[in-house]
């Protein structure tokens, strides 16, 4: 589904991905682990297209299609959907224009014809139920005001509106108490098919408790250092990441 | 002097009523002030030839006039055609008056002698004009403590040809309530002046909404001028669309302490128009506060002026004080010129102001993108967020309502460039 090959990208003329290898196959979960700087966010901005992250080297295909070569929209569009570590504030844009807006393109790419807005309401409506998010917020502003929870939790609403094929969770459990956690975690395990693969991405096990991986990669200084199941996790709770220092200094000599 | 100029000094020496003392002190004064040209800073950024070289009907044109509802607002409506008030015959709420200057009683004639030229500036030379030629206008007077929920919708009508000035008084005795309208929407080729004032007393609250919403060749020069005392609230909203020339003078003056101002501006430019809004915010006495958004966006070859000053007299101490214009430019040869102004004579006071003309937020353009939605529809999305965030902020939400549509269909017009 999701294939990674040798990924080299830069921000600001600043080396963060080495050589990134992932291969993703439909319905499977992989989870991201590894300490700060490693280049975990960036990796979902440059496959989502965000202006400014500059590939040097490497490739990245959805179901075969080059997604390098594409616009964000277009990525999108071809089902890859990034829940943001930060979504941003638009005030002016209320939550429910933006998603018909979002749910319209992406109808539109499959050729069907675009909601009415009492059909999308009653869609909004659940999705928004099922976030646990008051349904007030579908008429504010886009993030306006949201707390860091609510945030993360309107991000989740998105991915079950538009049904991407990839989905890339940065953070989304970082800020959140237990019982949002729970409501971040349901809302992807509800999501979990045969033909729709995650990749989330944690400094914490915690959130690995309520969404199952089917693999554990350490991302460090731009590329996947070691890579196992789910008890990889566990370890990397326990011992940090200080192993890595040792292990680079061991590479090194 | 203009030809234009003369026959309105001719025709003011004719207008005889009991508002003549107030008149002929505005005429005398009209007669003094030098007309402004280019030179003048407060009218630099065009010419007003189109007015000098005006010579439209002084008869207001005989016309039925349907005035459209606005869904979901009962309100009190009052309809100036061509500057001659129709009212309605609708029964008024307890504490409310509303009379037209033609037929004020005596002791209605003396709550707007109170209010006449003594709330506006005399510095605005249209306001001059509009106070030795508006024959006809309206007073609205709020008794103490009355607290009016039906809002009062006044309709400026102006037809082809034809030149009208009106005027608007309003009083709000201590604690009064009230919310007005006021809504121009000429496309006729023809000039206007309206100006309104506003005294507002001891925590009285003000709702307060012009929609200058010209178009075309309609010339339209107007003014909303308030006065505030002691813990008034001023809430207001002015949105403004250009025309072949339209100005606004806003002035706020805070004469009693703790009073505060909000004030929002949008406007919305496209092809060749312009729009002119000078601001003023006169703080006099302590305490006051006033937050004043302005936002714009301008298309084409569209020309819009901002010129916001506040004004801090040595006496307003613990001031708090607020300007913001943001501006977007859809094109190369649009043209904003805004300038914020500051003059600060107090020394306990926190004041803000900015002004900015800018493209789009990348981040949050990327974000739209990141969710399948294409640029040039995202853009759209931005652009028309960035002045209903300010649409949002109104406090009547039927207004708000009615609005939008007609923001988005003139927005939908307006081309990236």
């Amino acid at each position: 589904m999701l294939k990674i090959e040798n990924l080299h990208a830069s921000v600001e003329e600043k080396n963060i991905l080495k050589g990134l290898n992932l291969e993703v196959k439909p319905g499977e979960v992989h989870a991201i682990m590894g300490p700060n700087g490693a280049g975990k966010s960036t990796m979902g901005y440059v496959l989502s297209g965000r202006e400014g992250y500059e590939v040097e080297q490497g490739s990245a295909t959805l179901n075969g299609v080059d997604l390098l070569e594409l616009e964000a929209e277009e990525r999108a569009r071809a089902g890859l959907f990034l829940a943001f570590q930060y979504p941003v504030e638009i005030p002016g844009v209320s939550n429910m224009e933006f998603m018909k807006a979002a749910v319209d393109a992406a109808r539109e790419e499959r050729g069907e014809e675009a909601l009415s807005s009492a059909e999308f309401l009653k869609l909004a409506k659940a999705a928004c139920k099922q976030v646990n998010l008051p349904l007030a917020f579908l008429k504010r502003g886009v993030n306006e005001g949201f707390s860091g929870g609510e945030k993360k939790r309107n991000e989740i609403m998105q991915m079950l509106l538009l049904q991407p094929k990839v989905c890339i969770l940065d953070e989304s459990d970082s800020g959140l108490d237990i019982d949002a956690l729970q409501v971040v975690a349901e809302g992807v395990n509800s999501q979990r098919s045969d033909d729709r693969s995650f990749i989330v991405v944690t400094h914490y096990q915690r959130l690995l408790d309520y969404i199952k991986p089917d693999f554990v990669h350490v991302l460090s200084e731009g590329k996947i250092v070691r890579s196992g199941d789910a008890s990889l996790a566990l370890e990397l709770e326990e011992q940090g990441y200080a192993w890595l220092t040792e292990q680079r200094a061991a590479d090194e000599v | 002097m203009s030809a234009w100029l003369e026959g309105a000094l001719e025709r003011a020496e004719k207008i005889e009523d009991w508002l003549a003392p107030q008149r002929s002190e505005s005429l005398s004064q009209l007669k003094n002030i030098p007309w402004p040209t280019r030179k003048t800073e407060a009218w630099k950024y065009f010419s007003l030839r189109p007015v000098e070289d005006s010579s439209f009907s002084q008869a207001a044109a005989n016309q039925d006039v349907t005035v459209e509802q606005i869904a979901d607002l009962d309100s009190l409506d009052l309809v100036f055609v061509d500057g001659r008030l129709e009212m309605g015959s609708d029964a008024l709420p307890e504490g409310l008056r509303i009379v037209s200057l033609v037929d004020a009683s005596v002791d209605e004639q003396a709550i707007a002698q109170q209010i006449f030229t003594k709330v506006k500036p005399a510095r605005h030379v249209f306001g001059l004009v509009n106070d030795v030629l508006a024959s006809d206008g309206v007073l609205i007077d709020v008794a103490e403590g009355a607290v009016i929920d039906t809002p009062i919708r006044i309709v400026n009508i102006h037809s082809e040809g034809v030149e009208s000035h009106t005027r608007v008084l309003v009083r709000l005795a201590n604690n009064a309530k009230l919310s007005v309208i006021e809504q121009c929407d000429s496309q006729a080729e023809g000039l206007s002046t309206v100006f309104s004032e506003y005294l507002l007393g001891d925590e009285a609250e003000l709702e307060h909404y012009r929609f200058a919403l010209q178009s075309g060749a309609a010339i339209n020069i107007g003014g909303c001028h308030f006065s505030l005392a002691n813990k008034t609230q001023l809430n207001s909203t002015l949105i403004g669309f250009g025309s072949k020339l339209a100005r606004l003078d806003v002035d706020v003056a805070h004469n009693g302490q703790h009073a505060f101002a909000k004030m929002n501006a949008v406007y919305l430019l496209d092809t060749g128009e312009l729009f002119d809004l000078h601001s003023c915010i006169e703080h006099a006495q302590p305490h006051g506060t006033t937050e004043e958004n302005v936002r714009g966006i301008v298309g084409d070859r569209s020309r819009a002026v901002f010129n916001g000053r506040i004004h801090i007299h040595r006496d307003a101490q613990k001031t708090l004080a607020e300007l913001n214009n943001r501006n977007l430019l859809l094109s190369d040869r649009a043209e904003i010129n805004t300038k914020p102004e500051l003059e600060i004579y107090a020394d306990d006071v926190r004041c803000a102001h900015g002004a900015t003309v800018a493209e789009i937020d990348k981040k949050a353009l990327y974000y739209l993108q990141s969710r399948g939605i294409d640029k040039a529809h995202a853009q759209v999305m931005l652009n028309f967020g960035f002045i209903n965030e300010l649409v949002d902020d109104m406090p009547n939400e039927a207004l708000a309502e009615w609005l939008r549509p007609q923001l988005r269909a003139r927005f939908a017009s307006m081309e990236v460039q």
